[in-house]
C-alpha cells in the first residue's frame, strides 16, 4: 500500500490509454486531463478556455477528458455523460462533448435527442443507450479512476500524470503546461 | 503534506482505540460508534455546515458513498452544528448519511478524537478510518480549507479488507455483483 497521506500531490491512478478520449497527437510533450461534469459551471468556464489553450499549443498538447457527475447536485450530469459516450460510440465525441458544454441549461433528455439530431447521428440507437444506459459503467469508471486519484470536485486536471492544484484560468494554465513541456524535454 | 498542520499532532493516531461515543443524529435519534461494530467507519470532520457547495467535502462523499459502501463502511459526518442546523443542511444538499451534532457539551467528541480547535470553537477537518474493531486504522487532518478528497478513505479502507483492487474494471465487476446480489 502507497504511504502518500492525503492531501499529498496526487498521481492520476489510471494511466491514459486506449480506452480515453484523446485530442491531440499521441507523442506530444504534455497530457493534459480533465474530470469533468457536464452541468458543472465551473467545467463549463474551463471548456472555453481549454479550447484556446489548445489553439495556442497545437500540436505539442494532447487533451483527455474522463467523466466525473456529481449527480446528486447535477441532475442532469449523468444522462449528459452518457449522451457523450453514446454519441462517442458513434465516432463522435468530441462534437457532442463541445455541445454539451455551449448548452449547460438544456441538458434534459429531450434536447439530448435534439443534439443527437443536429450532429446527424442515429438517434435510435442514441436514445435507446440513454433509456438502457448501456455507458453507464463506463461513466462510472472514470469517476471511480478520478476518486482513486485524489479528484475532490470539478473541474480536476492532471498534467502528464500529476495533480494540477493551480488556476485554471488561461495564462496561469497555458504557463504550467508550457513548463511541464519544457521539463518533458530536459528528461525524456 | 509539507505544511503539515499543527494541530494534526495531537489527532489520535493508527493503532489506538476509538473512543466511543453516543451524538445525536437527528432530533429524536442518537448514534454510538459502538454499533458499528464488525464493520469499518469513516468519521468525517468538519468545520461547519453551510459551506459553499463546488467544494463541499459532504457533498463530495455524498457523491462518492457507493466506494465506501462497496467495502461495507459506513460514514458519519460530525461538526459542532446543533441537529435542526444538520437537518436542513442534509435536505438541502440531499445528503444520505447521517450528520452527528457535537454540540453539548460542545466539542467532546472533538476533544477526545484530538482535533478541536478551541480559539475557534469548531473542529478540523479530520478523518478517522475506523475498523470492525473499533480501533483507528488510518487518521489524517487536512488543512481547514483544503477539501481532502476521499482517496486516503478508500486505500484505508482498501489495506483493511486485504482487498487489493487491481484495476477498474475488476472493481466494477465487484460493484455490478454487490449491485446484484443486495437486490
Amino acid at each position: 500500500m502507497s504511504t502518500r497521506a492525503t492531501g499529498a500531490r496526487a498521481r492520476l491512478s489510471l494511466p491514459v490509454g486506449k480506452r480515453d478520449h484523446i485530442l491531440g497527437p499521441e507523442d506530444a510533450p504534455v497530457t493534459l486531463v480533465e474530470y469533468g461534469d457536464y452541468e458543472c459551471p465551473y467545467c463549463g468556464a474551463a471548456h472555453s478556455i481549454l479550447k484556446e489553450v489548445q489553439r495556442v499549443m497545437g500540436d505539442s498538447v494532447r487533451f483527455v477528458f474522463r467523466h466525473f457527475p456529481l449527480t446528486q447536485i447535477h441532475p442532469h450530469a449523468e444522462a449528459a455523460a452518457e449522451a457523450a459516450e453514446s454519441a462517442g460510440a458513434q465516432d463522435r465525441f468530441w462534437e457532442m462533448h463541445d455541445v454539451l458544454y455551449q448548452n449547460q441549461q438544456m441538458l434534459d433528455a429531450r434536447h439530448l435527442v435534439t443534439f443527437a439530431e443536429q450532429l446527424r447521428l442515429d438517434t435510435d440507437r442514441f436514445a435507446r443507450d440513454l433509456l438502457d444506459h448501456v455507458h453507464h459503467d463506463r461513466v462510472r469508471e472514470d469517476f471511480t479512476s478520478g476518486v482513486r486519484s485524489g479528484v475532490n470536485g470539478t473541474p480536476a486536471f492532471f498534467i502528464n500524470g500529476w495533480r494540477y492544484d493551480g488556476s485554471w484560468e488561461f495564462s496561469p494554465l497555458l504557463k504550467a503546461l508550457e513548463s511541464a513541456s519544457v521539463d518533458a524535454a530536459a528528461s525524456p | 503534506m509539507d505544511d503539515q498542520n499543527q494541530n494534526s499532532e495531537q489527532a489520535l493516531k493508527a493503532e489506538t482505540q476509538a473512543p466511543d461515543f453516543t451524538l445525536p443524529s437527528g432530533p429524536d435519534e442518537k448514534v454510538s460508534l459502538s454499533d458499528y461494530r464488525g464493520q469499518p467507519v469513516i468519521l468525517a470532520f468538519y468545520p461547519a455546515d453551510w459551506s459553499p457547495v463546488c467544494g463541499d467535502q459532504m457533498a463530495f462523499y455524498n457523491e462518492v458513498r457507493p466506494e465506501f459502501e462497496r467495502f461495507n463502511a459506513v460514514l458519519l459526518g460530525l461538526s459542532v452544528d446543533g441537529v435542526w442546523c444538520h437537518r436542513a443542511y442534509r435536505e438541502q444538499r440531499n445528503l444520505h448519511f447521517p450528520l452527528l451534532s457535537d454540540f453539548e457539551p460542545k466539542g467532546e467528541v472533538a476533544r477526545k478524537y484530538g482535533v478541536y480547535r478551541d480559539g475557534e470553537g469548531v473542529t478540523e477537518r479530520a478523518l478517522f478510518v475506523i475498523d470492525g474493531e473499533g480501533r483507528i486504522a488510518w487518521s489524517y487532518v487536512s488543512p481547514m480549507e483544503v477539501n481532502p478528497g476521499a482517496d486516503g478513505i478508500l486505500n484505508a479502507l482498501e489495506s483493511l479488507s486485504g482487498k487489493e483492487v487491481a484495476n477498474v474494471d475488476e472493481s466494477n465487476r465487484r460493484e455490478s455483483q454487490t449491485q446484484s446480489a443486495s437486490r
